[in-house]
């Protein structure tokens, strides 16, 4: 089963890779008032079917793929 | 008396291990270098020092594949029983992502590698840490990071701050990495672990530039001899 996970700086956290993309775009002429870098993590598991695939993501994002202090998930799970 | 031994972890990608054993053994401890796929401390351990550097190339965050190391829990385990342990940099950061500080180093603010001596206050002189300092002082130790900002939601920054959890700042509204209250090294709620970002191994000599590092690993030496002596007679 494939799946993907984005981690996403949370809401209100300083992002200053983003505000650095952010004056780059400018000085290309972008009118882009915001910028957010997060990550995509791209994987594929072994699972019994999507809830089985959904609880285990949930705790791989818990136990490393991302910091809940600091970031937030989201995950989409292909059936393919 | 023996030397207090004093565990340094050496991660992949540690690359102030030796450094830091050296400022060590100058101050009296006997070091002994620990490799992250180790699950037991060395005997007679008395304290740890989790190093700078960038253990896993820094992937996904700084810190977050070192926590899963087979040695972190035997640092967890001795942290449990009061053992006295300083994350250096790296090693801060390490301890952030391991759940067994509060808070998380973030991106600089400037975005940029900080390299450079600053000044840090030291708030609080009841520490293993810090007993050789006093409250007030400043001290001058280098910095080298890029991920250094420190972090917490505003509720559990204002409950450190009460519970006294925050034991160095960077002095003289210097601000150094946008580290939240200028927080430079935080210790848990019991007090037996410390991480901070300035490098008190690259500040033992005055030749350096500062010993004041030699305060703060001096006092880690004074602190590992009483922890061992008191696991010797448990």
């Amino acid at each position: 089963m494939k799946a993907t996970v984005l981690v996403r700086p949370k809401d209100g956290i300083l992002d200053p890779q983003g505000e650095a993309v952010q004056g780059s775009l400018r000085k290309l002429g972008f009118a882009v008032s915001q910028v957010r870098v997060g990550r995509v993590i791209d994987l594929e598991l072994e699972a019994e079917g999507p809830n089985h695939a959904r609880m285990q993501l949930e705790r791989m994002c818990s136990e490393l793929l991302a910091n809940p202090l600091i970031e937030s998930v989201q995950f989409r799970i292909e059936d393919a | 008396m023996a030397r207090p031994v004093v565990a340094v972890v050496v991660f992949p990608g540690s690359n102030d291990d030796r450094d830091a054993a050296w400022a060590l053994g100058a101050l009296g401890a006997e070091p002994v270098l620990l490799w992250h796929d180790e699950h037991e401390l060395p005997p007679g351990t008395g304290a740890i020092v989790l190093p700078g550097g960038f253990s896993y190339g820094d992937y996904l965050r700084c810190g977050a594949m070192a926590k899963l190391a087979p040695a972190m829990s035997a640092v967890r385990q001795f942290a449990s029983l009061g053992g006295p342990v300083l994350g250096i940099c790296n090693g801060f950061q390490i301890l952030c992502e391991a759940k067994l500080l509060p808070g998380a180093l973030r991106p600089n603010r400037q975005l940029e590698f900080v390299c450079r001596d600053v000044a840090v206050r030291v708030e609080r002189a009841d520490t293993p840490f810090t007993s050789r300092c006093e409250v007030g002082q400043e001290l001058v130790i280098p910095i080298k990071h890029g991920e250094g900002a420190w972090y917490v939601d505003e509720g559990r920054f204002m409950q450190l701050g009460a519970r006294g959890q925050i034991v160095l700042r960077y002095a003289g509204g210097d601000d150094v990495n946008g580290s939240l209250g200028a927080v430079a090294g935080v210790v848990n709620e019991t007090g037996n672990v410390l991480g901070l970002m300035p490098h008190p191994e690259h500040a033992v000599d005055p030749l350096l530039g500062s010993a004041d590092g030699g305060l703060l690993l001096a006092a880690v030496v004074d602190a590992a001899a009483e922890h061992a002596f008191a696991l010797s007679r448990r």
